[in-house]
């Protein structure tokens, strides 16, 4: 199938900062692609210089075969884009909102009642959607940006952190449209995203991206096999004794502490919980459990950045992951 | 076609939240009717008709001035509007639209001006509150001619305000504008009988023309204009082009 986005040595800098480092991506038609990856990545420049807000400062890409420099008028008509940050008129409607999106996307006129219903209805704004923007709460005034951004049916959608602040129930809402957008619209859509279990429920691909560059690109299975282990979590009075010893001594190098427990990534981890055991206690550690679970995106996203994607979790990971991460660098 | 609902969409939209904000309504007839009644009245006593032209009070010689006046205030203001829309993203939304730069601005250009033209019938009204004569014919005629002096003054507005980052830094450009071109355009006295280097520049005003243009059509027979006026028409028209052209250029490089 043929590429909706093909990016060529795209590059942007602010000043003397890099935020996006020469990349080099491919979306095919249809798929779902996810850009993962911490703070200041570079995600939102990436999806501001594809859909034509921001100019690179080197490179290039094409967007629908439009490229984004030459071409930015035709790479706007096909494409629909959900900002992070807010973008609505407060001054207006919910509605108002709506019929003025469907407008400037050109809409058909007669096609704009129902589809604004429809979107209406899939966030649960119908009773809200004659009230001014301004009064609605936060996560509200997300919902409807979200419904506004799939009004147009583009061929091309990029979702820039769509459901940041939602409750659960309307991102499971959303998620299910999207694929319905997908199969029905036959509608490619980039998406960045802070939830992984959005990512890997969604994504049909996944690019992590650090410091302007992208570090890893594949489906969310094949990702998670690249660890090659089960995660073993370990409860323990002592986690950064126990994460040094295990790191140490049983030359175990994934290990690192989260949230006060030690997490080994290994293979064959069921043989290896007596040990651990066994070794901690030769070493006066007391275990309170040790668990075994098949590796996650998170745990994809730490061993490629060395660091935990939820900002509130707010710690850099001890031990040999964070040494590992600064080798690297 | 696109195009055009594009405009109209943005049109309808500043027209929809100038008519909401029911403060700015109502604080609109606050700053003529001080004009009008204080500084009209209590000038025209002091100058005793002396200066004025015979057949007239001075407050009906500022009358078509002061609408003038409240049309330039009200259109370099609206300008305050693109710097809302960037700090509030929504300038982000339009830009990224599937419709031209140049729609874009004269969407808002127009709409603004719509706002802008309201204010002025509200002066109008003010004016007939107060006793001023206005025909139904001129009333009429001022609407278009209100219009068109807008479309120039509004660009203004909207050009320096893409230029800009800060409420704080537009409201001190703003005011740089506003009081020369208002003191500079006879809306408080005579052109004619200007020194000439101050009429050199009354003349270079474009809402010189503007305001003698309305006079001509207020004030009626009365009023010894300063160009006939199809010439203002011409001159506001050339003016309003202009500033068009630059202003659309100036959402172009927007980002
Ligand atoms: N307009 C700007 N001027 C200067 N620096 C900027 C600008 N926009 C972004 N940056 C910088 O570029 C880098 C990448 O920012 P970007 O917004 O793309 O990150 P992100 O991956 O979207 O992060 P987040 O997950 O927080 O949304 C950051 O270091 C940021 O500070
Ligand atoms: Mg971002």
């Amino acid at each position: 199938m043929a590429n909706v986005i093909e990016t060529n040595q795209l590059t942007k800098t602010f000043n003397s900062l890099m935020a996006v480092d020469k990349l080099n991506i491919t979306v095919k038609s249809g798929e779902i692609f996810g850009l993962l990856g911490p703070n200041g990545a570079g995600k939102t420049t990436t999806i501001s210089m594809l859909c034509t807000i921001l100019k690179p400062t080197a490179g290039t890409a094409k967007v629908n075969g439009f490229d984004i420099v030459k071409e930015a008028t035709q790479v706007r008509k096909s494409i629909g884009i959900v900002f992070q940050d807010p973008s609505v008129d407060d001054r207006l409607t919910g509605r108002e909102n709506l019929y003025m999106h469907a407008n400037l996307y050109g809409v058909p006129a007669s096609e704009q009642k129902s589809r604004i219903e429809h979107v209406l209805k899939l966030v649960e704004l119908q009773d809200r959607a004659d009230d001014l923007l301004r009064t609605y709460s936060g996560g509200m005034r997300r919902r409807l940006e979200l419904a506004r951004g799939l009004i147009h049916y583009p061929k091309l959608l990029f979702l820039d952190e769509p459901t940041l602040g939602l409750d659960p129930q309307t991102r499971d809402h959303v998620w299910r449209y999207i694929r319905e957008l997908k199969e029905t619209h036959d509608i490619t859509v980039v998406l960045t995203t802070h939830y992984m279990d959005e990512a890997d429920r969604l994504c049909d691909r996944i690019a992590i991206m650090d410091y302007g560059k992208i570090i890893a690109l594949d489906t969310p299975t094949k990702l998670k096999d690249t660890l090659e282990g089960d995660v073993v979590i370990v409860k323990t009075n002592n986690p950064d004794a126990l994460s040094k010893l295990v790191a140490e001594k049983m030359q175990l190098k994934k290990t690192r502490t989260v949230n006060g427990t030690v997490e080994i990534t290994v293979r064959n981890g069921e043989n290896l919980l007596p040990r651990i055991v066994e070794t901690a206690a030769q070493n006066k550690i007391h275990v309170e459990s040790i668990s075994l679970r098949a590796p996650n995106l998170e745990d994809v996203f730490l061993h490629y950045t060395g660091r935990m994607i939820r900002a509130d979790s707010g710690k850099e990971p001890h031990g040999i992951a964070a040494i590992q991460r600064r080798k690297i660098r | 076609m696109t195009e055009l609902r594009g405009f109209y969409t943005l049109w309808l939209r500043e027209v929809k939240r100038y008519l909401r904000d029911r403060t700015r309504i109502i604080s609109s007839f606050f700053q003529p009717l001080l004009w009008l009644v204080v500084f009209g009245v209590g000038i025209g006593s002091s100058l005793r008709g002396a200066v004025t032209i015979p057949g007239l009070t001075y407050q009906q010689l500022i009358f078509p001035g002061i609408v003038g006046q409240t049309l330039l205030f009200t259109a370099m203001f609206m300008g305050i509007s693109v710097i809302w829309d960037k700090e509030f993203g929504f300038m982000k939304e339009i830009l990224v639209a599937p419709v031209s730069r140049m729609t874009i601005f004269l969407g808002k250009m127009v709409g603004d001006s719509t706002d802008a033209l309201l204010q002025g019938v509200i002066v109008l009204a003010l004016g007939l509150a107060l006793g001023i004569q206005i025909d139904l014919f001129a009333f009429l005629a001022c609407l278009p001619v209100m219009l068109l002096i807008t479309f120039g003054l509004v660009s203004i507005g909207l050009t320096i305000a893409s230029f800009m980052g800060s409420l704080e830094s537009f409201g001190a450009i703003q005011s740089f504008i506003n009081l020369p071109l208002f003191f500079l355009s006879g809306a408080l006295f005579q052109v004619q009988s200007l020194p000439d280097w101050m009429q050199t520049l009354a003349r270079a005003n474009p809402l010189t023309y503007g305001v003698d243009a309305l006079r001509t059509i207020i004030l009626g027979g009365t009023w010894q204009p300063l160009y006939p006026l199809y010439v203002n028409l011409a001159v506001i028209g050339v003016f309003d082009v202009i500033m068009i052209i630059i202003g659309t250029w100036a959402f172009t490089r927007m980002k």
